[in-house]
């Protein structure tokens, strides 16, 4: 029963040795010349500003959160629009109701001033 | 969707729309006091509905929800908590400085999950009814933002709330692989069937789930050892939503779990049966003995509240006893009906004297005021001897039913123990009196008309009722008996 | 058994193993967002076993029960993360042992 796991295993071992031999081999014969300059962070090739771990603003956490609300319920249409034809009118007023909720939601987010960017 | 779908229905799906309606309407108010009254006429209105019910049961929406005498009985009461929530949070969050209308909009949202946990006819509808319930409640405990108080009882209310969430979704979870469904009708009719044939049903699982649905329900009930949040909670909340609290999320947690364990369960009784009795003893032990050392008179309740608690779980200790099990259970719902009319009384009177800021919380702040305010006193006095259960209050004539149905079902012990505790609660509970009456103090208080109202109401209503308790006590076992 | 597939047992040792983890992050963690993962953890512990079990009686109703739990879930995060930044506000911190103002 195991067995057709099997094939999967051989290739996430070929994959982990091959990348593992890959940076070894580099390690081994690279040249390695050290400066300030190399171990600073990587920040696209500008000069780093600041801590790496400084705070972000979240001003924007509104939206996030407003989007995970709405996003989720797309879960519920997709059942729903797959079998649309079976449900009927039934189905149709139903779904009109669910959107009728989500959309009070919106109209308040939205009049709340949850949407604006500042 | 069935004609019988909709009548199952019905009382919700009009407080929902009304809800809805009602945060949109709240928008364009300026004077909140107009939603107030408009969440209040959404409520009578949902009141009239389920009162139109009465008499009626049906099973909608493919056994999903049920309607019957218990279930109208629980949201009556439910109801009724929900108008004097917001009689009492009427004048308060004016005063407090936290007046905004979504006040309202959440409570009524609890409550529409408190009406369908006491609809629940299937384990999913009693999640969703659970967090529906909850979710709104996390916010109205911090509502009085940015005081820190009550920013952190909301988050360890929300915390330990979604840990008890988790609790009872992976309990329904288990109960579902072991009998392969969430209705409760059918997981009966499964053990049922299975009658010790190795068939679907796995006993152990069944077993693990229940008791996990059990501590998930025990976190919501504030049962001891699941209650370390209560005292925070109710102390740092809005008090006004500490008085909605403590009843709404009680009853609703009650009728959950009467409803699963009695008709889902009673085949495990012999297992849960003894350690529903250890959870009761040990919340009764341990609300009330913590009550005794408290200072605050919000948090002294909070542990009354526990205590209370310990008190109704009795009702479920005999619950794989069909013969016991009416009579525990209608006691179990009459003491439910005693201890919110209290709770919201007492709570009135609290808020009556608390001030900005967290001021005339202390038990201290009480004294004098039976000579300033003899009304207000005579009110929390009676409060008091019915938290105790002593004559002439509702309280007494409750525990008296509790402590009878328990005895009924062989408990003597728990009876015994129930007894015990409410000797030691009267220390604390008369402690308050003696403040009022015997100490020397300025006591100031708030005059509200609403406020006032409902705590006098309530206090006359728990004399009056007590006097002829049995047309109540009646109607709470025809409740029960259409649920068998 | 359908040959070619993981026995339950497999499925359900993971989603236990899940929730486990999920308590004892509840318990040992001490920071407000860490916790609320961890309870997410749990809820997902349950999700795994509601999909397993309804795979191993081949209905339907266990994975549309995922679709609500998930749709729960959401409406918590976002009251809880709303929770927890107004926190952040006032305390400057998310530490759960620095919320001690309320004490008896």
């Amino acid at each position: 029963m195991l067995l057709e796991y099997i094939a999967i295993g051989v290739l996430l071992f070929l994959a982990t040795a091959v990348a593992a031999i890959a940076i070894f081999l580099g390690e081994l014969f690279g040249p390695k010349r050290k400066s300030d300059k190399k171990a600073q962070p990587y920040e696209s090739g500008m000069l780093p500003i600041g801590p790496g771990t400084r705070r972000m603003p979240v001003r924007f956490y509104l939206i996030a959160v407003l989007f995970i609300l709405f996003d989720i319920e797309i879960v519920f249409f997709l059942p729903w629009a797959v079998v649309f034809r079976q449900l009927g009118l039934f189905g149709l007023i139903e779904m009109i109701i669910f959107i009728g909720i989500l959309l009070v939601g919106y109209i308040y987010a939205w009049k709340k001033g949850a949407l604006e960017w500042e | 969707m069935t004609q019988l779908d909709f009548i199952t229905v019905l009382p919700i799906a009009f407080l929902t729309f009304w809800v809805c309606a009602l945060l949109l309407a709240d928008l364009f108010i300026k004077r909140k006091g107009l939603t107030a009254v408009l969440a209040a006429v959404g409520l009578a209105i949902t009141l009239g509905l389920t009162l139109m019910q009465v008499g009626r049961s049906a099973l909608g929406f493919n056994g999903m929800l049920v309607l019957d005498g218990f279930s109208i009985f629980v949201q009556t009461l439910l109801l009724l908590s929900g108008l004097l929530g917001i009689a009492l949070a009427y004048g308060y969050i004016r005063r407090m400085k936290i007046e905004r209308g979504e006040y309202y909009g959440l409570l009524l949202f609890s409550i529409i999950g408190m009406m369908l946990m006491a609809q629940a006819a299937d384990l999913i509808m009693v999640f969703l009814a659970l967090e529906t319930l909850s979710i709104p409640l996390y916010v109205l405990a911090a509502f009085a933002r940015p005081n820190p108080d009550s920013e952190e009882s909301g988050l360890k209310y929300f915390l330990l709330g979604a840990f008890a969430g988790g609790f009872v979704l992976y309990g329904i979870a288990l109960i579902y692989g072991a009998t392969g469904s969430t209705q409760l009708a059918q997981i009966i009719s499964v053990v049922n069937l299975s009658g010790g044939f190795e068939g679907i049903y796995n006993p152990t699982l069944m077993l693990i789930g229940a008791a996990l649905v059990l501590v998930g329900l025990g976190f919501k009930v504030a049962a001891v050892p699941f209650h370390m949040w209560t005292p925070d909670v109710y102390q740092g909340a809005p008090t006004a939503v500490t008085a909605f609290m403590a009843a709404g999320a009680k009853i609703a947690g009650f009728a959950a779990l009467l409803r699963v364990f009695a008709l889902a369960f009673p085949t495990l009784s012999a297992d849960l049966s003894p350690v529903l009795w250890v959870i009761s003893a040990l919340t009764m032990f341990g609300g009330n003995l913590i009550a005794i050392s408290q200072t605050n008179i919000k948090r002294m309740l909070a542990y009354s509240s526990i205590a209370h608690a310990g008190y109704i779980l009795m009702a479920f200790v005999p619950f794989g006893d069909p013969k016991v099990l009416p009579v525990s259970v209608a006691a179990g719902l009459f003491y439910l009906v005693a201890y919110t009319l209290t709770n919201f009384g007492t709570w009135g009177v609290v808020i009556a004297l608390e001030k900005a800021e967290g001021k005339g919380l202390e038990i201290s702040d009480y004294a004098g005021l039976g000579r300033k305010y003899p009304a207000l006193a005579a009110a929390m006095t009676v409060f008091m001897l019915s938290l105790t259960g002593m004559p002439p209050t509702l309280g007494l004539v409750g525990k008296f039913y509790l402590f009878r149905a328990v005895l009924e079902g062989g408990y003597v012990w728990l009876a015994v123990i129930g007894v015990i505790t409410s000797l030691i609660s009267a220390y604390y509970y008369l402690r308050v009196v003696v403040t009022m009456y015997m100490h020397e103090g300025e006591a100031q208080t708030e005059r509200e008309f609403w406020l006032g109202l409902t705590t006098l109401g309530a206090a006359v209503l728990t004399v009056l009722i007590s006097l002829t308790p049995q047309w109540l006590f009646i109607l709470a076992k025809d409740a029960v008996l259409m649920l068998f | 058994m359908m040959a070619g597939t993981l026995p339950i047992s497999y499925y359900l040792g993971l989603s236990a193993l899940l929730f486990t983890l999920g308590v004892l992050g509840v318990l040992i963690r001490r920071n407000a967002l860490v916790i609320f993962m961890s309870v997410e953890l749990m809820l997902n512990a349950g999700n795994l076993a509601f999909v397993a079990f309804a795979r191993m009686y081949d209905m339907l109703n266990g994975q549309i029960f995922v679709f609500f739990v998930m749709a729960v879930a959401a409406a918590e995060v976002a009251v809880g993360l709303a929770l927890i930044v107004a926190i952040f506000k006032t305390k400057r911190s998310i530490d759960v042992d620095q919320m001690n103002s309320l004490k008896g």
